[in-house]
């Protein structure tokens, strides 16, 4: 074992993995995170705190870790290169492999014109791929970017990425999963699946290279809400891919959110018994009080 | 200006490799810094020739960063590009690019590095003075520049580290703060610095397309 991450020993184990992603909240309270936790927890093996998501500023996903720490569930960090330079970013790596985290996602982050900040500087002094190289080499060869030795402690941390398999052009989607399996990534976590036929054709592709054999897949899945939601995700979320099949659904549903609930219910059921799928990341956004129920009709949770 | 250097010479002659090769200048900033200019393109085409590299031709655009214009001056070389495999452009990166868009089928080479847009202090002396931020502020700090000047782009400086109007990181640059300070002093408008100014608004240099 590359970490002591309960996350990785179910992997390890085969079996199906079940993330969910808390997003915190924004502000100072940290009850909004611990209530959503309460409710969550049990029903997935590890939680992704989000890194000031879509650049808009909220509680740190280092502070949410740490409260999830407190209530004995397993965070997973998120961490982005929008906000922080190598020496913050590096720092933070140690920092939380100090409190006890023990998985950590690294992103490029969502530019901050998309957020409530967009007259703010962006860093950007690295992006996703050499940050993830850099934790792999804090971690394996106790060494920091600028070669330097890690004298006390290295970050133990499972290392995670994300991958789209929506992005266009398609041939790059593999070979950029290629590269981040090449700079260190451990497991994957999948952009929103709606589009069961590209996914798939993704799914062959990485199967047909092997990488299902070298890195953990977890498919993501995100519930619409709303005709709103639906909207947006569609419209102006970059790299979201929604087919016109399920954007009628939502739309000439008598009960869009409950038509969001079969559609998720449904993906999540194929996920399941696709081949080379190691489990699953649930993204309900403010709907995080389905992912229960969402998680107990696709039997899917099978490790306490 | 462009403030640009050369390359060394043996990463470019390893870029080039040995086959026939079209050398291109700029009058403007290349020129007047001496990087790109006739002499420079002339230089280069000896030192090439002297390690056995053949040089099928050479131009100094007028200047290279004029997509049209270049277009219409390189119609005359066309004999003598054709005999080139690679094209090595010694202009800024916006030059490299805009012959770059004229040839898809040859290897365009960048024979600089670009470093800032600057003055010429003096002979042979060049000096950073805009970050092309999008958004220029020197109004409000006596005509200086703090955002491309200060290393740390503080807009209510000085940091503090500075000695003897030298920064802490870079004895060569003169603290701009202490230029501001003193400049400011000296006209009786110290009081242009008792406003805090606010967080710079970074989107404006996000603009990639001006059209009029």
């Amino acid at each position: 074992m590359k970490s002591k991450s309960n996350l990785e020993k179910v992997l390890l184990n085969g079996n199906f993995a079940v993330t969910a992603e808390i997003g915190p909240p924004k502000g100072s309270d940290p009850n909004s995170i611990m209530k959503k936790a309460k409710m969550l927890n049990g029903y997935a093996d590890a939680f992704n705190i989000t890194d000031n998501q879509t650049a808009v500023v909220r509680m740190s996903s280092f502070a949410g870790c740490s409260i999830l720490l407190k209530m004995n569930m397993e965070p997973i960090m998120q961490m982005t290169c929008r906000d922080r330079n190598r020496i913050a970013l590096q720092s933070d790596i140690l920092g939380a492999s100090a409190l006890g985290i023990k998985n950590i996602l690294f992103l490029t982050g969502d530019h901050q014109s998309f957020g409530n900040h967009p007259s703010a500087k962006g860093v950007f002094d690295i992006d996703s791929l050499q940050l993830i190289q850099i934790a792999k080499n804090m971690r394996d060869n106790g060494m920091f970017q600028n070669g330097e030795e890690i004298t006390s402690g290295r970050p133990d941390v499972l290392i995670g990425a994300a991958a789209n398999p929506f992005a266009n052009p398609f041939e790059v989607r593999i070979d950029r999963l290629s590269k981040k399996i090449t700079a260190g990534a451990d497991f994957i976590q999948t952009q929103s699946v709606y589009n069961l036929e590209i996914f798939t054709k993704w799914i062959d592709d990485v199967r047909a290279n092997g990488f299902d054999k070298k890195v953990h897949i977890l498919a993501g899945v995100t519930p619409l809400k709303s005709v709103n939601m639906t909207n947006r995700m569609k419209f102006h979320v970059p790299g979201v891919d929604i087919p016109d099949t399920i954007y009628k659904r939502i739309k000439n549903a008598r009960d869009p959110k409950k038509e969001g609930y079969s559609i998720a219910l449904e993906t999540l059921l194929e996920l399941k018994n696709i081949n080379g799928i190691h489990g699953v990341h649930i993204t309900a956004l403010f709907w995080e009080d389905i992912i229960p129920s969402l998680v107990k009709e696709a039997s899917i949770h099978t490790t306490p | 200006m462009i403030i640009t250097k050369q390359k060394k010479f043996e990463d470019l002659v390893r870029s080039v490799g040995g086959e026939p090769v079209f050398l291109v200048g700029c009058s403007e900033c290349a020129t007047l810094c001496h990087t790109g200019g006739e002499e420079e393109v002339l230089a280069m085409k000896d030192a090439l020739e002297k390690r056995r590299i053949p040089v099928s031709g050479w131009v100094v655009l007028d200047p290279a960063c004029h997509l049209n214009n270049n277009k219409r001056l390189l119609k005359s070389y066309k004999e003598k590009l054709g005999k080139s495999k690679s094209i090595l452009v010694l202009a800024c990166g916006n030059g490299v690019q805009t012959i770059k868009e004229i040839f898809d089928n040859k290897d365009v080479i960048s024979g600089t590095d670009t470093l800032f847009l600057g003055e010429i202090t003096r002979v042979n002396l060049f000096d950073k003075r805009c970050n092309l931020c999008g958004e220029c502020l020197v109004n409000l700090f006596g005509g200086f520049c703090p955002v491309s000047r200060c290393p740390k782009s503080m807009l209510n400086g000085p940091c503090g580290g500075a000695k003897g109007g030298k920064c802490e990181i870079n004895q060569d640059l003169d603290c701009v703060w202490d230029q501001i300070y003193n400049y400011l002093k000296q006209r009786g408008k110290l009081h242009l610095l008792e406003e805090i100014q606010k967080p710079k608004d970074w989107s404006k240099s996000l603009e990639v397309r001006r059209k009029l």
